[in-house]
């Protein structure tokens, strides 16, 4: 695929892409929504590192979520969902279409590699992890080499049921960890900007105050930018917001800092910079929210999903690990336990720029076509 | 908790409260361990476990009896350990009644005063001893008493003194006097079918709940239970946790890994501030208080804490008290004047926290102390708390903000209602700014008795003071105005020793503070060397040391508190991480974890056993137990202490060595535990015609009123129960996040939680506001309709409960403000360790905010017209039976009266 190419669309890694040579591996978060516990610690420890004033202080009503959603004031969001027994029902059930009747565009064929997303593809939201860089196993390859492997070494171990040792399945007493169908479920995720493969929100930025770091992620310089907004429309997750008066200062002066201007996790740059682990990670005490490479949250999480999915949580599933969506992959990956729009993410982000150069062309041959017609209308014209 | 193979949390929201040791619940689900989690509401614990049980808040001994008696009937215990390692097959003398033939009281009682003479749950004693094993030094302390210093407490870290250890054991377990089969027909009524009638929890889910608990214990497995204060805030609080001890004993979970009961503490350094207490009936290291007219000497004194002739380490007591008193008066300490044990103040009765607000309240108390404590907003009854402080003459506040208990004279609740007017307050107030946890340096000791140095990051800004400062300078300052005093009152604080090393800033070194608790040697050749461990401790004058169970933290100089080895360079014990006391012991009676024979339970759960070549216990974990006594070594009748302790006696702090399936002395509220209902409740006791505890603290007081309960008329005028809890995002009273804007606005308004099904049928919105009232005040709160809470089917009724965080308070000072939970309770108190009943009383909710000024004062009053209610209603001792049963408890108790008896005439609490 050509430089220009890359620019918009497809799999790439963005840092080399934007000018930086010798950059480091690209950098991303991996947030394991199935073992977080809902304290808020990453949303804190996001607002004391980064200075961030407060949304406002008015109780929501909504579950125990009082902050709303990402914006400008909050970087990291801890969402919580309350169902019932029948939604649970369905989550599991979609999770194991997911897997069973095998998805258009989980594993992408390898003869799409390289070339567009296959047309009409989900692009890879809400199914789990398609194979990296088109050729490693998908998730039913992946549930079926372990169970062979199991069956080889369960013999070998004689009496594992014994000796305590669990078959994936089942807790150590050899009770099935999905269980029936639980009445009530009390869902928490920690969102937070998902750090384009191809962002929407720099790619429209007319001022350059938004840019792709060496880490291949997307930070925003509050003394650069001069409040368009057009990145706020073009984010596709919702994540960047400009800053308004509403804000409550955290300051001894009531001083709001950069109102009007456009905000959002910048995956501690500053930190990262000095080798630190971001903020969030850092705080969370269940290692629900991890930091590491781009590649390395990537196995990890396909693992996860396919350990869950081996223990019978066919609900599970990841969001953001496939290169081949909307946006090229994200930079934060996900494991959710419902379809995203349970969460509030978006089914099938496309960055509105994917299509640039095609609009480009398009509007360049309209272009054309205008002047030779305005051309001909001189020809035509009587002497 | 990580080695645990099924993990049961009750009585705490562990992963809100106390997130950080969640991690290990984690590792051990991640581990394939079960989680279950029993509690009144869903709560962001119950989110991670595997099942959750909601349960009637206060019923949990119901619960746990019935799986003790499922465990008993189906022989499910793990017999090797229940015969070796506890008292199941010891007899009980006969003059011992249960609960099952007195419908509700034990053998003993005292009508009269609600107390125990605890004589006829005695252990039998063998033939060639008298009778029954008694106390040591006669048991000639009335029971009255030993529960008037909250008695239970102080055995904190030990068992109960016993004469001797000669006791008479059937290890068929069939004599009907063994304890085994007392605690048989104790149980017996306690069914899966009383659980769903009384718990609410469906039978299938009981049994579900049991297995786990059974098919998780034994040689292969172990079982953990984690509890915080949703157990102990009862006024049966300490009896919920004694059967949670019963049943690991009988499962064989105590003294190995992944089983035990984890006590989660509810801040920073709780532990900590029993070891070297906070609690006015303790010394450092659970020596007890001495009390008036009891211990007038140094023997008197010790004759109390423990016999000669008993088993265990407690008969070292002469040695640490000695050590004690040479640390804090040092050359001034001698054989000759009991090492000045005349300077220790004496017990004249309870001085708990609510005793003293009272006392406050009638005039009795000057001055007071309040540090690291919001007590306007985070006591029970935090309104009689606010009231009492505008009777002190001055009131002194230490603390990181400026509280509510701080500025209670300019806007409390009463001020608003017209109760109180500021110019009428006389009290006053001086505000002291305190440094935080990250501005000074120390230890906290927390959850597994861990001590942690945590080292300062920043100098306090302003005129912000550590504790240590604080305490040190007034200290110094009194002793520079009692300098040259001849006057005999005043020799204690001049012969304190009271010169630590100050750094370039003032700042006291708190590391020589940490030296002087771990003690050292004064004569000899090591004088002046760190002493090692307690074992080293003499009653002799030679040594010094201020908490002993911490003797070893400072051990060669080296202050192991800091140690801060990463866990993934050192093996799962982690023994490198911090100091635990004693010894830097990871798990406790871990003898327990071999067999009588001292080889390990089982490969997987090998964790301390016997060597039989270097004659010497070893393994993974310091063990706790005589580290060269042969499994098979049996004492000579006549040995006392550690020399008494037979090989196979695990529990090494115990009189006899074992661990109390039955408590024969100890608890002041019976052997085992039994289940009443809580002061408040709209529910029967469906098992006895006893409604309450009979020996919970009472204080009959026109400001102290409750709802009737049950098919008492007036019950219904407080319909719904309702239960006090924390949030992650807050901190207890406040102090510490209401001040905070990130975490106030997380969590920035008073919330109530209840069902759709309460929501509907009294007309709340989801969003809208509630007013709560209780037989003491009203509030009000934002309303979160919620299936988190469920109504429970109560013997085939509906019962709803009504879940309140209380957090907030009024005050203006705070980000964030709003009315407190706590103004709803009232006073009640646990017998053995006088913690308030905060996880349940009684209420109604309405639509819509509260009214304003006198109007609320209105409001509350109505409701209590209407539901009758006086000082005399729920503070029965002893609920009405019929004549019949009257004889036979006089026969089994006490001197004195029969049938019911009111104790409105004489009045607790002002003494």
């Amino acid at each position: 695929m050509g430089y220009l190419a890359r620019q918009l669309a497809g799999r790439t890694d963005p840092a080399p892409d934007a000018g930086w040579q010798e950059a480091p591996e690209r950098k991303g978060f991996f947030t394991d929504t199935s073992i977080c516990i809902g304290c808020k610690a990453c949303e804190v420890a996001c607002k004391e590192w980064n200075a961030i004033p407060l949304d406002g202080l008015t109780l929501s009503a909504n579950s125990y979520d009082n902050t709303g959603g990402l914006g400008a004031s909050t970087w990291r969001h801890v969402a919580f969902v309350e169902q019932s027994r029948e939604r649970i029902a369905e989550a599991r059930e979609s999770g194991r279409r997911l897997v069973e009747l095998g998805m258009p565009g989980m594993g992408a064929p390898p003869a799409a590699v390289g070339g567009a997303p296959a047309g009409g593809s989900p692009a890879g939201y809400g199914t789990p992890p398609a194979p990296a860089d088109g050729h490693g196993p998908d998730l039913r390859d992946m549930l079926a080499s372990s169970t062979a492997s199991r069956a080889g070494t369960s013999i070998a171990a004689g009496t594992a049921g014994a000796s305590g040792a669990a078959s994936p399945g089942t807790t150590v007493d050899g009770t099935p960890m999905v269980g029936a169908l639980p009445d009530f479920r009390w869902l928490m995720a920690s969102d937070v900007c998902k750090h384009c493969t191809h962002a929407g929100c720099l790619d429209v930025c007319p001022t350059g105050a938004l840019f792709r770091s060496e880490h291949g992620t997307v930070v925003v310089q509050a003394d650069v930018c001069n409040g368009c907004g057009y990145c706020v429309g073009a984010c596709p997750f919702g994540v960047i917001e400009r800053r308004t008066d509403a804000a409550v200062s955290v300051r001894e002066d009531g001083h709001v800092p950069d109102v009007g201007i456009a905000q959002k996790c910048t995956l501690c740059y500053d930190r990262l910079t000095d080798d630190q682990t971001p903020a969030c990670a850092q705080t969370c005490p269940t290692t629900s929210i991890r930091f590491g490479t781009r590649q390395e949250m990537v196995d990890i999480a396909r693992e996860r999903v396919t350990e869950l999915h081996e223990q019978g949580f066919t609900e599970a599933r990841l969001y953001g690990a496939n290169d081949d969506d909307g946006v090229g992959g994200t930079g934060s990956v996900f494991l959710l336990l419902d379809e995203p729009e349970v969460y509030g993410l978006p089914p099938d982000p496309v960055v509105p720029t994917a299509k640039l150069a095609e609009m480009f062309r398009k509007a360049g041959l309209a272009g054309v076509g205008l002047l030779g017609a305005a051309a001909l209308a001189f020809v035509g014209r009587r002497p | 908790m990580a080695n645990a193979d099924c993990v049961v949390i009750q009585g705490s929201n562990m992963a809100e409260c106390h997130p950080v040791g969640f991690q290990w619940v984690s590792e051990a689900k991640a581990r394939g361990a079960r989680v279950i989690h029993i509690d009144p509401r869903f709560t962001r614990t119950s989110a991670i476990a595997d099942t959750h049980v909601p349960v009637r808040a206060g019923t949990d001994v119901v619960l746990l009896g019935a799986i003790i008696n499922h465990v008993l009937s189906n022989d499910l215990y793990f017999h090797d350990y229940v015969v070796a390692y506890t008292n199941a097959a010891t007899l009980v003398n006969e003059d011992f009644v249960d609960t099952e033939d007195l419908d509700g009281v034990f053998s003993g009682y005292d009508p009269r005063t609600g107390t125990y003479d605890n004589a006829s749950w005695a252990y039998e004693a063998r033939a060639d001893t008298d009778g029954e094993i008694q106390e040591p030094a006669g048991d000639d302390e009335p029971e009255s008493r030993t529960r008037a210093r909250a008695a239970g407490q102080e055995l904190g870290s030990y068992g109960a003194p016993l004469e001797h250890a000669r006791v008479v054991r059937d290890e068929t377990l069939q004599h009907p006097r063994t304890v085994f089969q007392i605690l048989k027909r104790h149980y017996r009524r306690y069914t899966p079918q009383m659980v769903r009638d009384v718990c609410g929890i469906p039978e299938e889910q009981f049994y579900e709940v049991a297995r786990a608990i059974t098919d998780n214990s034994g040689r292969e497995r172990t079982t953990c239970f984690a509890y915080a204060l949703g157990w102990t805030q009862h006024s049966l609080g300490a009896q919920f946790i004694r059967a949670a001890a019963i049943l690991q004993l009988l499962m064989g979970n105590m003294g190995r890994p992944g089983g035990g009961i984890m006590a989660l503490r509810g801040h920073a350094s709780i532990q900590g501030s029993t070891d070297i207490p906070t609690l006015f009936n303790l010394l450092p290291g659970y020596l007890p208080m001495p009390v008036a007219g009891e211990h007038d000497t140094l023997e008197d004194y010790l004759s109390q804490i423990a016999s000669p002739l008993q088993k265990g380490f407690w008969t070292e007591s002469p040695a640490y008290t000695a050590s004690l008193l040479k640390a804090w008066f040092g050359d001034a300490a001698t054989p000759d004047n009991d090492f000045c044990f005349d300077y220790l103040p004496r017990l004249t009765g309870a001085h708990g926290t609510y005793q003293t607000t009272m006392a406050m309240l009638d005039g009795e108390v000057e001055g007071y102390f309040v540090v690291g404590q919001n007590p306007a907003v985070g006591s029970a009854h935090a309104r009689m708390q606010r009231l009492a402080l505008g009777h002190l003459k001055w009131l002194v506040v230490r603390d990181l903000q400026l509280i509510e208990t701080a500025t209670f004279w300019k806007d409390s609740p009463e001020i608003a209602t017209g109760e109180v007017r500021t110019e009428d307050i006389q009290t006053e107030v001086f505000f002291l700014p305190a440094a935080t946890h990250v501005e000074k340096s120390g230890t906290f000791t927390q959850t597994q008795r861990m001590l942690q140095w945590r080292h300062q990051a920043v100098r306090p800004p302003g005129e912000a003071q550590s504790e240590l400062d604080f305490f040190y300078e007034l200290g110094r300052r009194m002793r520079d105005k009692l300098a040259g005093s001849t006057d005999e009152r005043d020799r204690p604080l001049l012969d304190l020793t009271w010169d630590y090393p100050q750094d370039e800033h003032g700042e006291v070194d708190g590391e020589a503070v940490l030296r002087e608790i771990n003690g050292s040697h004064l004569t000899g050749e090591k004088a002046g060397e760190l002493l090692s461990s307690f074992t080293q401790m003499r009653a002799d004058g030679s040594t010094s040391g201020g908490c002993w169970i911490y003797t070893g933290v400072f051990a060669g100089g080296v202050n192991r508190s800091a140690n801060r080895v990463p866990r993934h360079e050192q093996d799962e014990v982690a023994a490198q991480w911090g100091w635990a006391w004693p010894m830097n012991r990871r798990i406790l009676y871990n003898r327990a974890s071999a067999d009588p024979q001292g080889r390990p339970w089982s490969e997987r759960k090998k964790y301390v056993w016997w060597d039989e070549e270097a004659g010497r216990w070893v393994g993974k974990d310091v063990p706790d137990f005589p580290v060269d006594r042969d499994p098979s070594f049996r004492p000579a009748p006549d040995d006392g202490g550690p020399a008494a302790l037979a090989g196979d006696d695990p529990f090494i702090m115990q009189a006899d060595g074992k661990g109390w399936l039955f408590a024969p002395k100890g608890m002041v509220d019976g052997p085992l535990p039994t289940h009443y209902e809580a002061q408040e409740s709209p529910v029967d006791n469906p098992l006895y015609a006893q409604q309450r505890n009979p020996s919970r603290l009472i204080f009959p007081r026109k400001d102290n009123l409750w709802s009737p309960s049950g098919e008492e008329p007036g019950s219904d005028v407080y319909p719904y129960v309702f239960t006090t809890y924390r949030l992650t995002e807050h901190h207890t009273a406040g102090g510490m996040s209401r001040w905070l804007p990130y975490l106030s606005e997380l969590q920035p308004e008073m919330f109530c939680e209840v069902s759709p099904e309460l929501a509907q049928e009294v007309g709340l919105e989801n969003g809208g506001w509630a007013t709560i009232i209780s037989a003491r005040s009203a509030i009000e709160a934002r309303v979160l309709v919620t299936d988190r809470v469920r109504p429970l089917t109560i013997a085939g009724r509906t019962l709803h409960q009504i879940g309140l965080p209380y957090h907030w308070g009024i005050g203006r000072d705070a980000v964030v403000e709003g009315d407190s939970a706590n103004d709803l309770l009232g006073v009640v108190l646990d017998p053995n360790v006088h913690i308030q009943e905060s996880k349940v009383a009684s209420c109604d909710i309405r639509p819509g905010r509260r009214p304003r000024g006198e109007e609320l004062l209105r409001l509350v009053s109505e409701y209590q017209s209407r539901a009758g209610t006086t000082a005399a209603t729920a503070h029965e001792r002893v609920d009405e039976v019929p004549p019949e049963m009257a004889r036979r408890r006089a026969a089994a108790g006490a001197p004195g009266e029969t049938g019911s008896t009111s104790a409105t005439a004489d009045t607790e609490g002002t003494g």
